[in-house]
Parts: C-alpha cells; sequence; structure tokens
C-alpha cells in the first residue's frame, strides 16, 4: 500500500475554505451579487486539490500529512486521506461549490450574506478537517468546530426565536456528544496508548480486547449518535430546519450529520463486530428508521419532510454499520454517496419552491411543473434515486442492502423488514417532496410562481444528473468512491460489482415490494398523517418538549443556586469569608499538627507592659463605645499606642508615619461622622451579635495562633542581612529602611504612589460627580454652611 | 515580647473582624482601620524583635556596628501604612456618598446593585 505525503496540497486543500470564510464579507461587498461565482472557487479548488490525490487512494494508496502540535503530549496535527475519508472529503467540497453558488442566489440581497459565506465556508473547513483528520485531538477540534459553525448557521436568522432555539439546541445535543466523544478519545490515549485513528487501526483487537471497551463504546457512540440525530437526540435535526435552506442542504443532510456515521464507520474495524456493537447500533438504526420516516410523512413543510427521512437515512446508515457484515458496509456506503447526493439536491429543491412559491406547506402547493420546470426535473431526478429506482444511485444502494439483511437469522429479517417499512415510507416521502408540488392545480393562494436564478437549480440539478451518471458508469463510480470507501470501513480490501442492470434474484423482488409499498403509502398519506397525528398527541410528550423542560430547569436550578450563594446582604458575604478564613487557618494547623507550642509567659518592661495595655483598651473601648464620637477617639487611642510601641522597639519611621496617619484618619472620620444623622450605637441584638463576635473571635485566635507558631520556627535573616549589609555600599544611604523604599523596592514604592493618586482621584471624582448626580433624598443642613 | 505581641494582633483581628461583620458601614469602617493596624502588626511580629536600635548605619561605618531591628518589614508596613489610609480614605467618601444618595448606613438597606426581588430568570430563549 502505497503511502506519500502532500504537505502542501493537504494544507492548501484545508485551508482554503477558512481563508474563503474570512475574505467573504470584504468580497461580497466588493463584487456584489457575483461574489457567490468568486468564493465558490475556493472549494472548487480545494476539490480539485482533493481529486488529484484520487489514483493514489483509488489504487489503496493513503496520502498523509502533519505538523507536530504539542510534543510533550503527543498531541500532533496531523491528517491522512484514505479511502473513506477522501470520498468524504470529495462530497464536501463538490456540494460546497454548489451550495456557495446556490447560497449566493438564494440569499441574493439580504443584508447579511457576506457573513452567511463566511459562517458557511467556516463549516466546510471544520468538516473537512474532521474527516481528513488523524490524530485524536485534532479530530475533536474539528469535531467541535462543526457544531459550533452549524450552531451559529442555525440561528442565522438570529431575530426569530424559534431560530434562537434550534440553535441552542443543535449546540446542546451536539456539543454536549462532542464532549462525550472527548473523554472517550482520552479514554482511548490513556488505556491503549493510540493516539491517532491510524494507529489504532494498525492496532487491531487491542481496544476490543481491553478491559474498557464498554465505556470507550459508550462515549464514542455518544459522540456519534447525537451528531447523526439518532433517537432520542434527533430533535435537534428538525428543528435545525430554522436555518437557511442551503444550510439545511448542506449541514443537515449532506454533510454534517454524516460525521456520525463516518466515526462509526472509521472506528468500525477497531471497535465493530461485537456483541454490543452488532446489538445497540441496529436497534437504534431501526428505530430511528422507522420512526423518522413516519414522522417525515407526518410533516407537512417539505423542509420538515426532509429533515425527518434524514433522520431516518441516518437510522438505517446506523443500522447497516451495525450488522458490521462486509456486504452491509458495503451497502451503508453506497448508500452514505447516494444520499448525500440525492437529499442535498431535494433540500435545495425545497428552497427553490420555497423561493419561487413562498410557501413550503404541502398543503397549499400544486401544479408548479408548466412554471418551474428545471426545478421539477431536478426533483424528480433526485427522488428517483431517493426513491431507489433503477438507473440512480439509490438503487444500487437499495439493492446491496437487501443484499446483506437477506442471507442473515431472525434478527436480520427484523431488521430486513424495519429497512422495507423505512425504505417505504422514504419513498413515499420523497414523492410528496418531489411531485406533489408540482402536479395538480396550481392554488390561487400561489401568485407568480417563477423559476428562480442558475445558480438555484443548477444544484440540484447537477446532484440529479450525478445521481444518474453514477449508476450508469458503475464500474468507475465503484472503483473511484465506493470501493476504496468501502475498503477503509471494512478494513480490507472489497469488491463492489452491483449494477443499474436489475437481476431476478430475491433483492429485486424485495425492492419491487418496497416500490409498491411506498405508492401505497403515498397514496393513503393523508390518512397515515391524521393518524400519527393522534398518537403523538395522545402521548402528549416527546424529547423535544423535555428538552425545553430541561433547560427550564436548568435556569430555575441556576438561580436558586445564585439567589443563594448571592444573596445580595453584604454581612451574609462578611460571614462566608470570615468563616472560611477561620477554617482555613485552623483546619491545617489542627489536621497538621502544627499548632503553637504553649508559650512561656512574655518578660517585658513595665512601660512595653502599659503601652500594650493601651491598644487593648483602645480597641476595647471601640467596640462597646455608645456614641460613635467615643468610638473614634478610642480609635486614636489605639492608633497612637501602636506608634509608641513601634518607637519603643526601634522603628521610628514608623512611628511617625503612623502618628500622622492616625492624626488625619481621626481627624477626618470626626468630620464625615457628625455630618451623617445615623444612631450612634450598634443596636442589634444580643442573638445577633454573640455568633458575629464568637466567629470574629474564631477568626482573630486563628490568625493569634498562625502568627505565633511562626515566630516558634527559626529565622531565615538572608534578606534582612542583604539590606544591612548593602545599603550603604551600593545606594551611600545610613537609613537602611529608607534606602530600602527608595532604592532596592524602589519600582514598589512608585505602584504605591500611583495607588495614592488614584484614590485621591476617585475621592475628587466621587465628590464632584454630585453636581451631574441625582438630588440627595436628605438634603442635609451640614452642606449649605462652609 | 512576641508572645505578648501575637496576643495583640490577635486581639486586633478579632475586634476589626466583629466590627466588619456590622450591618453599619460606619461600624465597618472603624474596622478596616484596626485590620490595617492588624495587619502592620502581623508583619512587624513575623519579622522578630531581635533588637530595639533602629536599623541605621552610623556615619562612617559601612554596615551597622550593632545588632539592629529587623528594617525589611519596616519597610513594608511604611507602604502598607500609606497604601491602607488611602483606602480608607476612599471607602469613607464613598460611604458618605452612599449615604447622601441612600439616606442609610445600613447593608441590607443597599440593594441598588443587588435588588431584593429579581423575580424568576426569563424561561424562553
Amino acid at each position: 500500500m502505497a503511502e506519500i505525503e502532500a504537505t502542501t496540497g493537504g494544507t492548501l486543500a484545508l485551508a482554503l475554505p477558512f481563508i474563503a470564510a474570512a475574505l467573504a464579507p470584504i468580497l461580497k461587498r466588493i463584487f456584489g451579487a457575483y461574489a457567490g461565482w468568486i468564493l465558490a472557487l475556493a472549494p472548487a479548488a480545494a476539490f480539485a486539490l482533493l481529486f488529484s490525490f484520487l489514483p493514489t487512494i483509488a489504487s489503496g494508496g493513503v496520502v498523509s500529512f502533519g505538523y507536530d502540535w504539542i510534543p510533550a503530549f503527543d498531541v500532533r496535527f496531523s491528517f491522512r486521506i484514505d479511502g473513506l475519508a477522501s470520498t468524504f472529503a470529495l462530497l464536501i467540497t463538490g456540494i460546497g461549490t454548489l451550495i456557495v453558488l446556490y447560497s449566493g442566489g438564494y440569499l441574493a440581497g439580504h443584508r447579511d450574506q457576506g457573513r452567511f459565506f463566511s459562517f458557511i465556508l467556516m463549516f466546510m473547513g471544520a468538516m473537512l478537517g474532521l474527516v481528513l483528520a488523524d490524530d485524536l485531538m485534532t479530530l475533536f477540534v474539528y469535531w467541535e468546530l462543526t457544531s459550533i459553525t452549524s450552531f451559529l448557521l442555525i440561528g442565522f436568522d438570529h431575530e426569530r426565536e424559534k431560530a434562537r432555539r434550534g440553535a441552542i439546541q443543535a449546540l446542546a445535543i451536539t456539543g454536549g456528544g462532542g464532549l462525550a466523544l472527548l473523554a472517550g478519545f482520552i479514554l482511548i490515549r490513556e488505556v491503549a496508548g493510540l493516539n491517532s485513528m491510524s494507529e489504532i487501526l494498525a492496532a487491531g483487537d487491542a481496544l476490543r480486547d481491553s478491559q474498557y471497551y464498554l465505556p470507550i463504546f459508550v462515549l464514542v457512540l455518544c459522540g456519534a449518535f447525537t451528531k447523526s440525530a439518532q433517537m432520542p437526540f434527533h430533535v435537534w435535526l428538525p428543528n435545525a430546519m430554522e436555518a437557511p435552506t442551503p444550510v439545511s442542504a448542506y449541514l443537515h443532510s449532506a454533510t454534517m450529520v454524516k460525521a456520525g456515521i463516518y466515526l462509526l464507520l472509521r472506528t468500525q474495524p477497531a471497535l465493530g463486530d461485537t456483541a454490543l456493537w452488532t446489538t445497540v447500533l441496529p436497534l437504534f438504526g431501526a428505530v430511528t428508521l422507522v420512526m423518522g420516516a413516519l414522522l417525515a410523512v407526518r410533516a407537512t413543510d417539505i423542509k420538515i419532510t426532509l429533515a425527518y427521512t434524514t433522520v431516518s437515512s441516518l437510522g438505517l446508515l446506523v443500522m447497516l454499520i451495525g450488522v458490521s457484515t462486509e456486504y452491509a458496509l458495503i451497502a451503508a456506503v453506497l448508500y452514505l454517496i447516494a444520499h448525500s447526493l440525492f437529499k442535498g439536491g431535494l433540500f435545495m429543491v425545497a428552497g427553490s419552491v420555497d423561493h419561487g412559491a413562498h410557501t413550503r406547506e404541502i398543503g397549499k402547493l400544486g401544479g408548479l411543473a408548466k412554471h418551474m420546470p428545471i426545478t421539477f426535473a431536478a426533483a424528480l431526478l433526485c427522488a428517483l434515486s431517493m426513491g431507489g429506482i433503477t438507473p440512480f444511485v439509490g438503487f444500487l444502494a437499495k439493492e446491496e442492502i437487501y443484499h446483506a439483511l437477506e442471507h442473515g437469522d431472525a434478527y436480520h429479517v427484523a431488521l430486513m423488514a424495519a429497512a422495507i417499512l423505512g425504505n417505504a415510507l422514504m419513498f413515499a416521502a420523497a414523492f410528496i417532496v418531489a411531485l406533489k408540488p408540482f402536479v395538480g392545480k396550481l392554488p390561487e393562494t400561489i401568485h407568480h410562481p417563477h423559476e428562480g436564478s442558475p445558480t438555484i437549480w443548477l444544484g440540484p440539478l447537477v446532484l440529479g444528473v450525478l445521481g444518474l451518471l453514477g449508476a450508469l458508469f458503475y464500474e468507475t463510480y465503484h472503483q473511484l468512491f465506493s470501493v476504496p470507501m468501502a475498503s477503509a470501513a471494512v478494513g480490507a480490501p472489497v469488491e463492489i460489482d452491483i449494477s443499474w442492470v436489475p437481476h431476478l434474484n430475491l433483492a429485486f423482488a424485495l425492492s419491487l415490494a418496497t416500490i409498491v409499498l411506498g405508492i401505497v403509502i403515498y397514496l393513503a398519506s393523508n390518512a397515515i398523517r391524521t393518524a400519527t397525528s393522534r398518537v403523538l398527541s395522545a402521548i402528549g410528550w416527546g424529547p423535544d418538549h423535555g428538552f425545553d423542560q430541561a433547560m427550564r430547569g436548568l435556569l430555575r436550578f441556576s438561580f436558586f443556586v445564585t439567589s443563594r450563594l448571592q444573596s445580595g446582604r453584604l454581612d451574609y458575604y462578611m460571614t462566608v469569608t470570615v468563616m472560611v478564613i477561620a477554617a482555613g487557618l485552623f483546619a491545617p494547623m489542627i489536621l497538621g499538627g502544627a499548632l503553637p507550642a504553649e508559650p512561656s509567659m512574655p518578660t517585658l518592661y513595665f512601660y512595653e507592659w502599659i503601652v500594650l495595655a493601651l491598644i487593648l483598651v483602645g480597641i476595647l473601648a471601640v467596640v462597646i463605645a455608645k456614641n460613635r464620637l467615643t468610638a473614634i477617639v478610642s480609635l486614636g487611642i489605639q492608633g497612637f499606642s501602636i506608634a509608641l510601641l513601634f518607637i519603643l522597639l526601634g522603628a521610628p519611621d514608623l512611628s511617625f508615619t503612623q502618628f500622622m496617619v492616625e492624626t488625619l484618619s481621626v481627624v477626618i472620620l470626626a468630620l464625615v461622622m457628625t455630618r451623617l444623622k445615623l444612631s450612634p450605637a450598634d443596636h442589634r441584638p444580643m442573638r445577633e451579635t454573640l455568633p458575629d463576635a464568637a466567629l470574629a473571635l474564631a477568626g482573630g485566635a486563628g490568625l493569634g495562633l498562625f502568627l505565633l507558631s511562626i515566630v516558634q520556627r527559626p529565622f531565615d535573616p538572608v534578606l534582612s542581612d542583604f539590606f544591612e549589609r548593602y545599603s550603604y555600599p551600593i545606594a551611600h544611604g545610613h537609613n537602611i529602611v529608607n534606602v530600602i523604599i527608595v532604592d532596592f523596592r524602589g519600582v514598589d514604592t512608585m505602584g504605591e504612589l500611583a495607588v495614592v493618586m488614584a484614590a485621591g482621584l476617585a475621592i475628587l471624582a466621587l465628590i464632584r460627580i454630585r453636581a451631574g448626580g441625582k438630588t440627595d433624598v436628605q438634603p442635609d443642613p451640614m452642606e449649605t454652611t462652609p | 515580647m512576641e508572645t505578648a505581641l501575637c496576643l495583640v494582633v490577635g486581639c486586633l483581628f478579632t475586634v476589626a473582624l466583629y466590627l466588619l461583620l456590622s450591618k453599619h458601614i460606619i461600624r465597618m469602617l472603624l474596622g478596616v482601620v484596626l485590620l490595617g493596624n492588624g495587619v502592620n502588626l502581623l508583619i512587624f511580629t513575623a519579622g522578630r524583635v531581635s533588637s530595639i536600635a533602629p536599623p541605621l548605619v552610623p556615619a562612617g561605618a559601612e554596615t551597622p556596628l550593632t545588632d539592629v531591628a529587623n528594617p525589611l518589614p519596616q519597610a513594608l508596613i511604611l507602604t502598607a501604612i500609606v497604601i491602607s489610609f488611602s483606602f480608607f480614605a476612599f471607602l469613607l467618601v464613598l460611604a458618605y456618598r452612599a449615604y447622601q444618595d441612600l439616606g442609610t448606613d445600613d447593608t441590607d438597606q443597599m440593594r441598588v446593585a443587588e435588588p431584593e426581588d429579581d423575580g424568576p430568570p426569563p424561561l424562553g430563549y
């Protein structure tokens, strides 16, 4: 197997959509209506680059390139293009080119068209990175990028509440699944030491035999199922239809929702073919298939119908991947390509119908064939492929599906039944969308139906024709796309020989049965719609409603928590703060056994005793003072006593500063206090003061003990010695304290000055702000006296 | 001496915290002043009280001739005193202005930033 490196080409293909996204708003402004044509060059160029790798890949080779990202954790920014990645990448860039053109026409004249281009090209870059990524972390980053860009695109019309809801729902569900996927990847990295997809595939049974297989399986599945809208996570997909139609056609049918399918196909050789895999996947897939198809027939909006058929198709794909046999995987691959072509096309048709007739309600549409002939042709081409009629790629896929399931036991027979029912329902849905709006009588509510600009019908027509050509030239189609892709998914080279020429066998008989059943359902669609609606309204609850309930519950819960923690009461905050301080001080001291030893009685001179006693008397008087002025004077007493203490302990500089500051404090405090007409004392009842006092005592005692345990340890004088030794020789100052302040720590002092200045300015501003502010609640008589 | 200072520091912090737990801004302000003094004394004590000679280098000498008091905490405290004074002055004016506009110094009634009845959150999207 040839493995070639293509750093330049690969990097360019990956970067092109992002470059175009950055330029989109400017190009829109310069070129106006033609911006779409210019921007479409970026995905077209990426398509051409990726197409140039096709010969290598079709012959079983692999193209890889990458850069070191976080070498310490073995995380690389690396990419690897094999058959699976290549076909996906070509679908993304190919359909992407058509979608950019289509958006140019569909959103022509829209105020935010430049932004729209930017978002959709960003998404394209993310999706391309996702399918090409080799390193697990790189893949995850791109995975989440698709969720985010999808959020932006669904919420594009953000002034409508439904669009916002759809966007948030999609982000919550797919983003949540992405986090599960991240956990799964980390688990794979940690327990198996596998950092990239190529390592995982090369490791053979390593993950299947791991004792962590179950958690890895569940986490990866959470990522895949949320992204690929499996029941019950499917709810976000119909709601994502709030996005403009190009987005629905591109993200929510052809590409992004296939990311989960991609992941399952990619990991199938390493995680698949276990009892768990072959049970869980088909089960979820089959339920999604049938329920999605039923809901599709029930919907009255053709876009919603298509959304549910997408859910249903994704279910079919998951079911097939779950069966895990070679035939089933080939069927999945064929169906995946076919689905991207016909569903992307049908969505664009739905957009064209909406654009031409200004409604998407199936009951209000009819007789458009005469007025929109090209769109009708495109719609029929896509619908025939979706219905599985030869010679279209959809036919190849359906034949292969029935082939894959026909050889099995009772379990496979049940899955076969689900496949037939689902396919028949989807057949009906396809023609509800592609036929009903175009035939019959034109309702009077539709005025001047018209064909859109060439960009609008080009996309669906090209996709429809491709669906036909793929089947007619099936040998080239298999050689370039389905065989390399299926080989990568199976993990070994496969052969595909299914052709558009029907053979008379069981699969063909089942195909015919499906078509007949589909026609019956199409004719009876109104009755089925009523019946399904009745059942659903009888149940009265669904996952969509559940999402609302969960979101409201989350809001109420966070409101409850916030209102408890952020009560808005300052004393509550203070109480909590002091509690934490006390606990933080005592807990390590008691648990760590670091309580200070019992100190001996200090021996002090009598004047030292007096000063210390003065401090204590002062602070005690501050608390118990009945009168405000007494409290201020007491505050002065303790301040001056501390200044005295500093003088006694060899700190004259401190003493002077303390004297000055304390004097100023007392004076301005007294000035301000006399201006306030407040009750002089603290009127709190005993039951409030006692807990406060106890708490304060705990905090104070904690700090005191903490300090005591510090001073009982040996002192490290290295810094003080340095300053004493060098203050004269280096800084030429006799006063060591001053030298430290203005010299050794000069910058620090400058910061201090800045603080003082800022405080001064703030004070000035506070006083001046009066003039512009509102008038006083209580005019202060003192204010008038100078 | 250090043991006695630890006791004083503990008392200063106890009273400062008690005043800060009050509902009245003015009492909290007194607490802030005491808290500042407590912190200063804490830094001072943590630097030990080895000598009571001021940290000066005599004229003609390169280094202090005798054992002197630790200069480092003194320098730190000098900065701290000034900053805590600016802080206190700012708080005082803030409290004064709040009183002028709201007519109270009771923190329970100062609910402009966090109103009492905020109501339930909006439940839409």
